[in-house]
């Protein structure tokens, strides 16, 4: 008798076109590896899919609401449409929410050029914000002897949260409070310098998809994000 | 019957960079009694840049300005070495001075051809609709293109230096962060004799053009004030280092050798209350008789020699203009022409040196000062950044002082000066207005960046009695 489990292969339809997958692989995961774009912020392969984002949403026929691709599991016969008038218009105002929430001047900002909420706002057509601003007063920490965290520049996708719980197995980072209102947070709320947890590895600086953190003496436009380590570190441990 | 006293407003003053306003008031014989400019916009950037990392710096004072964003960057960084406490490395010394001279070439270029070019050309009485460079291109084709080839050149060196035209963020706290290449180098070293030529065939025009100003040159903020301008060892104009000269209206040099963190020992702030606009002056000689020009007029008549043979000669022709200093402010456009000259022959000189292509461009730190100082020459004058930060490296307090700044007390008595001699009665004449507002424009003054603010209106002119009622009115645009 074998205790290894059988994963089976199932069909969907992705934007008409039939694919077959393992049982296991999310609607994005399965969509990426056929080339069919879904865009997203929170997720990165390699750590736990939260759905924070809500940038992957998409169409799944028998069902109304939108579902986060991220998290939603394929299923044998499902019907998935990935591109619509409603799902674009819902994409573009999640964006333009999250610029409008925090202080997003990308003239200024380490990661101009080469952030993550950058190019999503350039790939989904976004030229203007249509919801007022809303100048939150938000700290720069710069109490680390080599990081900076900018809270001005945070869109609370938990990708540091994440990595730093799951991949360096710290948990330094978390979030606070709630809604408008949350932050994420070194430890219980002190300055990151001061952390006893922070192992100050930097790998919650490298996922991080715009300049919220981000390395110290570090200009503007200078600062380049390595994610590489990501995908080599799960593979590794995965193989042990 | 007692006539009332009344007020002439020109507002906005056109073809200027940014939002000012001139007021002249009138006495009860319709004689000019007094004059003022205001600045009349308010940005605030040495507030919003408090709690922000000291790294970010430069590129955010450079939004200060689109048209001399590059002085804001070199002035920035500078101060930020000084709280890095580092010697930046020679070459990266290099490659900023010469973004420094390109940005001063196109901004000159901008102001002489673009802003100035139509009192000179079609004359200060010529019909308003058509006295802008649009009218220049159709009367003087070739000169408004001169214009613009020669604005384009300097342009072109930013972007090849820094990535691009506008708001490059190439300087950076420690250097630059590329290094030149040599085709880079070659390519900017290929448009030199084009720009030299433009700028030679300009200034022999000029030169005999200022023969129809006498009455402008006469009048055109034509008073003594102190000048002040950054030199180097050699006595020469140091548009991104040296040291601070002054020298008084007879050219001696009164105070000489003025290092960076000195300058609040010797500039105060005097808030006038009718402008946003601060009225710096010479703490030595106190408030208002510590009136100082700074520009291309003051480093002109600061400077012991220039060391490029071509702008050797123009600027000696200059200073036997007045015995002592240059006094007459409508000399600012000659004065912005030789420095033209002087920057395209430095930028050869600089660029033929093998070492500017060394790779050594950085010098990196942690920083180790508190407080810091920079200080260079912008193309309307002397730039001063300073800042204060905390342990971490965020910025607690800022101060600027601004090239337009230092010449708002010189700007207002040379309005003045010019209203008591062109404005008479109380019927507005537009170009009497215009000779009013073009001694402004002698200043290329960058109200944008004086009081970090921004904006462009038609010109209104109101002529109001005391008691409110308009008595005249005439719109431009």
């Amino acid at each position: 008798m074998t205790t290894q489990t059988s994963i089976r292969v199932k069909t969907l339809v992705i934007d008409g076109r039939d694919v077959s997958a393992r049982e296991d692989q999310t609607v994005l995961q399965v969509a990426r590896e056929h080339n069919i774009f879904i865009p997203s912020l929170c997720y990165l392969e390699g750590l736990h899919p939260v759905g924070a984002c809500r940038l992957c949403m998409i169409e799944v026929k028998g069902i109304p609401k939108l579902q986060p691709a991220c998290v939603t599991r394929i299923k044998e016969g499902m019907e998935v449409v990935t591109r619509s008038e409603r799902i674009d218009k819902y994409r573009k105002m999640v964006v333009e929410l999250l610029f409008a929430e925090r202080n997003h001047i990308c003239a200024v900002c380490v990661s101009n050029g080469r952030c993550d909420l950058q190019n999503m706002a350039k790939a989904l057509d976004i030229d203007h914000v249509g919801v007022p601003y809303q100048y939150p007063r938000l700290n720069v920490d710069a109490t680390h002897v080599r990081f900076m965290a900018d809270h001005n520049r945070c869109i609370l996708c938990t990708r540091c949260v994440r990595v730093c719980d799951e991949i360096e197995g710290a948990h330094t980072w978390d979030i606070m409070a709630r809604g408008r209102d949350s932050r994420v947070i070194t430890d219980l709320n002190q300055p990151w310098g001061e952390s006893e947890s922070c192992t100050s590895c930097g790998k919650c600086v490298h996922v991080c998809p715009t300049g919220a953190l981000f390395e110290k003496g570090k200009s503007v436009a200078e600062m380049v994000k390595r994610r590489q380590f990501l995908p080599y570190l799960t593979t590794m441990r995965e193989s042990w | 019957m007692k006539v009332m006293p009344k007020q002439i407003v020109i507002d906005p003053v056109t073809r200027i960079e940014g939002h000012g306003r001139i007021t002249i008031q009138l006495g009860d014989d319709g004689v000019v009694q007094d004059a003022h400019f205001h600045v009349t916009q308010l940005r605030g950037f040495e507030k919003f840049c408090e709690g922000r990392p000291f790294e970010e710096m430069p590129s955010l004072m450079a939004r200060i300005c689109g048209i001399c964003p590059v002085s804001h960057l070199i002035a920035a960084a500078k101060a930020c070495d000084a709280l890095l406490a580092v010697r930046i490395p020679p070459t990266a010394i290099q490659l900023r001075r010469i973004i420094n001279m390109a940005q001063i070439v196109q901004s000159h270029a901008l102001s002489f051809f673009h802003l100035s070019s139509p009192d000179l050309l079609l004359g200060m009485d010529f019909d308003p609709v058509q006295r802008n460079i649009f009218g220049v291109l159709q009367r003087y084709p070739d000169l408004a293109r001169d214009g613009i080839r020669l604005r384009r050149f300097g342009q072109q060196i930013i972007e090849w230096l820094g990535g691009k035209r506008i708001h490059p963020s190439w300087v950076v706290p420690g250097g630059v962060n590329e290094p030149l290449t040599e085709q880079r180098r070659n390519q900017i070293l290929a448009t030199i004799p084009e720009a030299l030529e433009i700028i030679v065939r300009t200034l022999d025009w000029f030169r005999t053009a200022m023969g129809i100003f006498q009455e402008e040159i006469a009048t055109f903020a034509n008073f003594p004030t102190l000048y002040m301008g950054l030199v180097n060892e050699d006595g020469e104009p140091d548009y991104y280092d040296g040291r601070l000269r002054v020298v008084d209206s007879a050219g001696n040099v009164i105070n000489d050798g003025i290092e960076a963190a000195e300058y609040h020992d010797y500039i105060g702030e005097y808030v006038e209350p009718h402008s946003f606009l601060k009225s710096p002056f010479y703490i030595p000689l106190g408030y208002p008789e510590g009136i100082y020009r700074v520009g291309p007029l003051a480093r002109l008549n600061v400077a012991d020699r220039l060391n490029e043979p071509k702008a050797y000669e123009e600027w000696s022709a200059f200073r036997e203009l007045g015995r002592r200093a240059v006094q007459s402010s409508f000399y600012y456009h000659y004065a912005r022409l030789i420095e033209i000259l002087f920057c395209i022959e430095r930028l050869r000189t600089r660029l033929s040196r093998p070492d500017i292509l060394n790779k050594h461009v950085r010098a990196y730190a942690e920083p180790n000062s508190f407080e810091g100082v920079g200080m260079s020459e912008a193309p309307r004058g002397m730039l001063l950044h300073h800042y204060k930060i905390d342990e971490q490296g965020l910025v607690t307090w800022a101060n600027l002082i601004i090239a337009t700044g230092h010449n708002n007390l010189a700007m207002n008595r040379g309005v003045l000066q010019a209203a008591k001699h062109f404005v008479k009665g109380n019927k507005i004449e537009e170009p009497m207005l215009n000779r009013v507002e073009a001694v402004i424009r002698c200043y290329d003054p960058c109200l944008s960046c004086s009081t970090h603010a921004i904006g462009k209106m038609p010109l209104h002119v109101q002529l109001v009695s005391a008691d409110g009622g308009i008595l005249d009115e005439i719109k431009r645009g």
